[in-house]
């Protein structure tokens, strides 16, 4: 079940594409956090993690963070393994940690369906915003800029206009 | 003319990448039917040589050679637009310049 908005965001300790581990604690002093599921094969994450990068260098000077998280079964889908998973964060110079969930334990803590999917949670870590970054996977054509919105909000200490949106993307790859 | 849009639900493009096929087809004055076949097991990519979601076939030939010889799977397919761009559909273009 996807985690519900004003609960608190679920603790996790994992590996990241950097060679550390990186856990909950660890993003304490971000004033807001986001953590977006995603991964490296789906067409949908390719067209929005530029923006996923462009959000993370607007806001960090801010305190903003931004967490990507995959959690996709890699025995089934070998491009996102964890090696690929550096690879690619790599080529794409991702300003953001990138963690691997590799026993799903997180994932089935949140809840997530699609990649990509925000969960954007506030200073107490209470979950603020979760969906879909923007309205559209072509960047030119977006008109709602739910995330951002989401996170001017809860900087300035306020509730999001736009709280829940549905996330478009792969399915999430659970092992069965 | 054979045109077949193979997909698998767990991918969401698939009406997107119809919708397109359709307009294109129309604008091209091609009166065909597109037959939808749905795979849906590990199995049946691998039988059918599903490179992902959606995959498109004019007269039994990929819309896109270059995706066409991915590993079959079950997962969303990516396509690249002509300025680079990854998309989860084909490009209108793409699709126009398999139909001539």
């Amino acid at each position: 079940m996807t985690l519900a908005l004003a609960t608190d965001a679920p603790p996790f300790d994992l590996p990241g594409v950097d060679g550390a581990n990186h856990s909950l604690e660890d993003y304490a002093d971000a004033p807001v956090l986001a953590i977006v599921w995603s991964c490296n094969h789906c067409p949908y994450v390719l067209a929005w993690e530029g923006r996923m990068s462009a959000i993370q260098r607007g806001y960090g000077d801010r305190g903003f963070r931004l967490v990507a998280i995959s959690s996709n079964d890699a025995d089934r889908y070998p491009t996102d393994s964890f090696e690929a998973m550096k690879h690619h964060a790599s080529e794409q110079d991702f300003p953001f940690d990138y963690l691997y969930d590799a026993d799903q334990s997180v994932a089935r803590a949140y809840g997530p369906e699609r990649t990509p999917e925000v969960f954007l949670f506030d200073s107490e870590r209470r979950l603020v915003y979760h969906g879909a970054i923007d309205d559209s996977r072509d960047e030119g054509a977006v008109s709602e800029h739910y995330l951002r919105e989401a996170i001017e909000a809860a900087l300035e200490g306020r509730e999001p206009p736009t709280r829940e949106t549905p996330p478009v993307g792969c399915t999430v790859k659970y092992r069965e | 003319m054979d045109i077949e849009l193979l997909y698998w639900d767990g991918c969401p493009s698939y009406p997107e990448a119809r919708e397109l096929l359709e307009e294109v087809l129309a604008a091209h004055g091609v009166d065909a039917d597109i037959r939808m076949t749905h795979v849906g097991t590990d199995a049946e990519a691998e039988r059918r040589g599903f490179p992902g979601s959606p995959t498109i076939r004019i007269d039994g030939r990929d819309v896109d050679d270059r995706g066409a010889a991915a590993a079959p799977s079950l997962t969303c397919r990516v396509y690249y637009l002509s300025d680079g761009r990854p998309s989860p559909i084909p490009s209108r273009e793409e699709l126009e310049a398999a139909l001539r």
